[in-house]
């Protein structure tokens, strides 16, 4: 380095801190990679099964099919999936707008003994994709091959 | 070497001069006419209905809430490898737009969250890193005071900025790396998930954007050299007289 002019001492300098400042933050979010997740996804709860008393949340996509109102109005059960397995949930409670069968959800709650998932409060989760309302008037299929077009 | 063009304070200036109120008055041209049709005309969305109109401006806030500090980094490193004065300049002038940007990415994104989510708050990584970026914004602008007041070494707050950098990517891949409630990013290299209808006036929104922020970058620029000088003259002036 003696024979470098002072200025390209600095820049090797400063280029060796920032690459080791980017491994140092590379490692730190390769450690976070699961406490730093917001929910855990329906693969992860039948793995591991969180101790039936632990506040965890469970996020996925609501099963097409799957929302049924119980008969008190206020009670619905549905189904999480992460395409791999799925979880029943139960909650009771004014459910968001955007809770729809087909879109994402993260249920905040304890898993039951019964391998149902008791929810405390949802949150709907949107995905990537902005559509216009005209859209609606199309079949759910064809808003589906029409999402999937413009996304890929 | 065209760094030594720009490291000149009166060439700077003589370019800042007229650029100044053109990135300006673009950027509010830009910004007006894509928020009126953004606000006003665009389509509502199938599943958020109106509550989508809050994109135009919670996405261009939020480009350069991150580009704002991209822009302390990349001056820091100028200031630390060539010793410009100007480089210390420009990061100073960045730090406040900045922070500004990144205060209202978080509050639209906090009014947006409540009917779509049904939360204003979470402390998922996007959310979680952003709000880190705001506290960054806040150091990076305290220490540049401190050391104007207390006159240690500029290169202190150059250093901070260098460091803090490291937060930008961990934003932009906080919705990838971790399970989050806010979405993975829509626009990607030369994809997109946003409808043309809606990705238009997003595109023209952070075009005016980015206009005011170089704009208000230049002005503040201007600011700094001339509170220089004047410091320069009265000093000069104290002791001849």
């Amino acid at each position: 380095m003696s024979g470098m002019k002072p200025k390209h001492q600095r820049l090797v300098l400063l280029v060796i801190a920032v690459a080791a400042l980017i491994g140092a933050g590379l490692l730190a979010a390769w450690a976070l990679r699961n406490q730093a997740s917001y929910f855990y996804v329906p693969s992860d709860i039948v793995a591991e099964p969180p101790a039936p008393d632990k506040a965890v949340r469970l996020g996925g996509m609501v099963q097409v099919g799957s929302i049924k109102t119980a008969d008190d109005g206020v009670t619905v059960h549905f189904v999480v999936s992460d395409g791999k397995v799925t979880v029943p949930v139960v909650y009771a409670g004014i459910v968001p707008d955007l809770f729809v069968e087909g879109s994402g959800v993260v249920a905040e709650g304890k898993m039951g003994t019964d391998g149902t998932f008791v929810a405390s409060n949802l949150l709907a989760k949107h995905d990537e994709n902005y559509m216009p309302r005209e859209l609606d008037d199309m079949t759910d299929a064809q808003a589906r091959a029409t999402v999937s077009e413009t996304s890929e | 070497m065209i760094m030594h063009i720009f490291a000149n304070p009166k060439r700077f200036l003589g370019l800042a001069t007229w650029l100044t109120p053109l990135l300006l008055v673009v950027g509010l041209v830009l910004t007006a006419g894509a928020l009126t049709y953004g606000l006003f005309f665009a389509p509502a969305d199938r599943l958020m209905g109106d509550t989508v109109r809050i994109l135009y401006i919670h996405v261009p806030s939020a480009w350069l809430g991150m580009g704002g500090w991209t822009t302390i980094a990349i001056a820091s490193l100028v200031e630390l490898v060539w010793r410009h004065p100007l480089a210390t300049i420009a990061a100073r002038a960045a730090a406040l737009p900045g922070a500004v940007f990144t205060a209202i990415c978080l509050i639209t994104g906090s009014i947006w969250g409540r009917p779509t989510w049904g939360t204003w708050w979470v402390w998922d990584g996007r959310l979680t890193s952003m709000l880190i970026l705001l506290f960054l914004y806040f150091g990076y602008i305290a220490l540049a005071g401190a050391v104007n007041r207390e006159g240690a070494s500029s290169r202190i707050p150059a250093i901070f900025g260098i460091v803090g950098a490291i937060n930008i990517p961990i934003i932009n891949r906080s919705v990838v790396w971790w399970n989050s409630l806010h979405q993975p990013p829509s626009i990607t290299m030369g994809k997109s998930a946003i409808d043309p209808a809606f990705l238009w006036p997003l595109l023209i929104a952070m075009l005016g954007f980015s206009c005011i922020f170089g704009g208000v970058i230049l002005a503040r620029m201007r600011a700094i050299l001339a509170d220089i000088q004047t410091e320069a003259r009265l000093r000069r002036k104290a002791l001849s007289a």
